[in-house]
């Protein structure tokens, strides 16, 4: 069993300082603040344009903020201070310890190349130079993310969009990276296959004990995956907590609106 | 032969020349770095080997001995065209022998004679980012190349054992030179890609198309990419050279008849020439 | 006996925003203290808060004052003012909580719902499997159905399956929010088991229960909360 304070003694993954980045006056995010520790799932919430993706690109090094740190416990650079680091150290870790998953699957996805080579990808990118370990690996991988193992040479525009996403999670996860950002992972694929895609998610996430910030408009989404919330709005974070205390229990007005505007079952 | 009237000596001007020279010496320094220029049109269609003329014309003086070839041969269109557009607006001496020239400009072959450190040989690029097939955006090669990060382009080779067992690519075989920068080393075969490592004549390397010169100084590493367990390897024939008899250079298919009949002769043509000679000669 | 669950004058009140600002206070000032190996039954009419301050003491519902200590070894926890990753971390292996609604979660089978917050603990997955069977067994859910998911049981099951994920870790603390409604009564009997043995390994149990029967058979402490 594990030890029973474990909890205590780890450090944060990820400190983010008052991160504030606006394109327009109630564009973007201001001010916003927290600490995820290895293992969370931080659930971004808020409706359309409440820069909430525009915090997540800040994140995950892809959009410069105005102001405001960064800092990640990195397992190869030590503790960094992401956009004062070395360009060529953020994209080591984008490849390494960092996974994106995007919303739409050909953003994350190389379409022109086969299923195999999109995981086979980033480890090479890491450096492996093995075929055949390559080729293994991405075996693996395919199955962790139930595609069928005789679909590995198929190019990715031949698959399902519930297979495309499965594939971008395989591609990201086959460096066992331990902070993923997701963007609307669920977004525009049938319900159905949503449900496989969520169940799918969660397990892998707390098998691989990783960290995840997903940005989510769909509570139900945020309630399976995530430990905790944060609700945006206009660019502010308006209220955070435990995620069914702040789904159950909503404090801030424009929560309780959006809570209350989505059907119970 | 003499200067065609009203042009500059090797038809570019001489700023022009100046500028593709300031090129070509940070092509040498950064030995497989993409350096951007200002390419000027040409008296011949894009493809045809106008990045390869206008280095050849900012490197050719007066003394130089020019031979210019087109897979392997001296005789063909393109090859013709070229030695005959110096030969008038430079007025330079041109062979068709390997040893005898000073200057090579080429499409697709390395020599198979061994090229010496008082040669220079000036490869056409049609496209000069080896990067590209996968990544699309300028911006991102630049800074891939930048930073070293050549992973994506073993995803060329995994491609090729993923569909056909071995590595499958035989021409434009991508290059890491000097341990830093990958390189597309034009269409040559990779047949010829081991005669790139050190070999002793500076390289140079023009597109046309996309303005960019990169070089390879002499005897700098030039290593072909390849996996731990799939190795690279060179092109290899169970046939000789009908013409010749070598066994060991790279041959090309000719089919002799309607009904398909076919043999093998050397692609480089002043290659096979010289060892047919050399056989006829009296043995002393 | 060891204080398990210290409750200080905790307030709760609702504020409907969205509704015009109306406003009503549910606790008003509640303490409340459970030792180790005892049942305190909640009691008061409906809308008396009974539910939450079930749910406050489990950090669902957050609370506007007061204080809220539960025991975590030799740790005093005040769940008001804790980040969440240590109530989640509580909630792991200290915090139990079961009422007689489940939460789907898709495709993922009984069995496998069952022994979930047990293998979280890192427990091996054949102590969690047999241990999850027992419970299955005991409260009557049909073999048949363990290999299935649950999304398409009748209410019944679905509230069965939920009570043996619940008692499956041996959480020192219990909180139980009607596990029992609309059980029959053989299930309620197993339901009491359960409830007994937990108090005999020196589980803090709160509950609230509609049935009669139910509650004389484990309450040792009737809280009345309409007394205030």
């Amino acid at each position: 069993m594990n030890e029973v304070q474990s909890w205590q003694d780890i450090e944060p993954l990820l400190s983010v300082r008052n991160l504030t980045k606006f394109y327009s006056p109630g564009k973007g995010c201001g001010d916003v603040s927290f600490d995820l520790y290895p293992g969370e799932v931080l659930g971004i919430v808020g409706e359309s344009g409440s820069g909430k993706s525009t915090l997540l690109n800040s994140l995950s090094n892809r959009l410069r903020p105005d102001s405001g740190e960064i800092l990640y416990n990195s397992e190869q650079f030590g503790e960094l201070n992401l956009y004062a680091a070395e360009e060529s150290e953020r994209r080591i870790l984008m490849r390494s310890e960092w996974g994106i998953v995007h919303q739409h699957a050909r953003d994350g996805l190389r379409m022109n190349v086969s299923a195999g080579a999109n995981i086979g990808e980033r480890l090479m990118a890491v450096g492996e130079r093995h075929y055949g370990d390559i080729r293994q690996r991405a075996l693996q991988w395919l199955e962790a993310v139930e595609i069928e193992a005789g679909r590995i040479d198929d190019k990715p525009s031949q698959f399902s969009g519930g297979m495309q996403q499965r594939l971008q999670i395989a591609r990201n996860l086959v460096t066992h990276p331990r902070l993923i950002f997701m963007d609307e992972p669920t977004g525009g694929l049938d319900v159905s296959v949503q449900a496989r895609l969520l169940d799918l998610l969660r397990n892998l996430v707390a098998n691989l004990g990783l960290s995840v910030i997903i940005v989510t408009h769909d509570l139900a989404v945020a309630r399976l995956l995530a430990h905790r919330l944060m609700v945006m709005r206009r660019g502010e974070v308006v209220e955070s907590g435990l995620t069914d205390q702040v789904l159950d229990d909503p404090q801030h007005p424009y929560t309780q609106l959006l809570v209350s505007s989505i059907l119970q079952n | 032969m003499s200067q065609t009237e009203g042009y500059n000596f090797a038809y570019l001007d001489e700023q022009t020349k100046r500028m593709i020279r300031r090129a070509i010496l940070k092509g040498v320094a950064i030995p497989g770095y993409q350096v951007p220029f200002g390419g000027r049109e040409m008296p011949l269609p894009h493809g045809w080997g106008t990045g390869g003329m206008q280095v050849t014309a900012s490197v050719i003086g007066a003394d130089d001995r020019l031979k210019v070839i087109d897979q392997g041969a001296d005789d063909t269109t393109n090859a013709v065209s070229i030695r005959r557009f110096f030969a008038r607006t430079a007025g330079v001496e041109t062979t068709e022998r390997t040893v005898e020239a000073s200057l090579i400009q080429t499409r697709h072959r390395i020599p198979e004679t061994p090229l010496s450190n008082d040669q220079i040989i000036i490869y056409q690029v049609p496209v000069s980012e080896p990067l590209r097939f996968i990544e699309p955006r300028e911006t991102e090669t630049r800074k891939m190349h930048a930073l070293r990060e050549y992973g994506a382009m073993q995803v060329k080779l995994y491609e090729d054992v993923a569909r056909f067992g071995h590595i499958a690519t035989s021409y434009d075989y991508p290059v890491l030179v000097n341990d830093r920068y990958m390189m597309s080393p034009s269409p040559i075969p990779k047949f010829d890609n081991p005669k790139m490592d050190r070999m002793p004549a500076l390289q140079l390397f023009g597109a046309g198309f996309e303005k960019r010169i990169y070089a390879v100084p002499p005897y700098t590493s030039v290593k072909s990419l390849d996996f731990d367990d799939h190795p690279f390897e060179v092109q290899q024939w169970q046939e000789s050279c009908a013409i010749c008899g070598s066994d060991h250079s790279f041959l090309d298919e000719v089919i002799t008849d309607d009904n398909g009949s076919k043999i093998y002769v050397c692609s480089d043509t002043d290659y096979c020439a010289g060892r047919v000679a050399a056989s006829e000669e009296p043995q002393q | 006996m060891t204080t398990m669950i210290e409750v200080k004058g905790v307030e709760k009140q609702f504020t409907l925003h969205n509704q015009g600002g109306a406003s009503f206070d549910v606790l008003k000032g509640n303490d409340l203290s459970v030792t180790a190996g005892e049942c305190v039954v909640l009691h008061g009419q409906s809308g008396a808060g009974k539910s939450t301050l079930l749910k406050a003491l489990y950090a669902n519902y957050k609370v506007n004052n007061g204080s809220i200590s539960l025991r975590d070894g030799e740790e005093l926890v005040d769940i008001t003012t804790a980040l969440p990753r240590r109530i989640i971390a509580l909630r792991e292996r200290t915090l139990g909580y079961v009422s007689q609604f489940l939460r789907v979660i898709p495709r993922v089978p009984t069995l496998q719902v069952v022994m979930q917050p047990l293998l979280d603990l890192g427990e091996e997955e054949a102590v969690c499997e047999a241990k999850a069977k027992e419970l299955l067994s005991r409260l009557n859910v049909p073999q048949r159905l363990w290999t299935l998911a649950p999304s398409t049981f009748s209410g019944g099951e679905q509230q069965r399956v939920n009570i043996a994920r619940g008692f499956i870790v041996d959480y020192p603390i219990l909180l139980l929010d009607e596990p029992t409604a609309s059980l029959d009564a053989a299930n309620r009997r197993v339901v009491v088991e359960l409830i007994d043995e937990a108090k005999q390994r020196g589980a803090a149990i709160v509950g609230i229960f509609h049935d009669e029967d139910v509650r004389e058979a484990v309450a040792d402490r009737l809280v009345d909360l309409r007394a205030l």
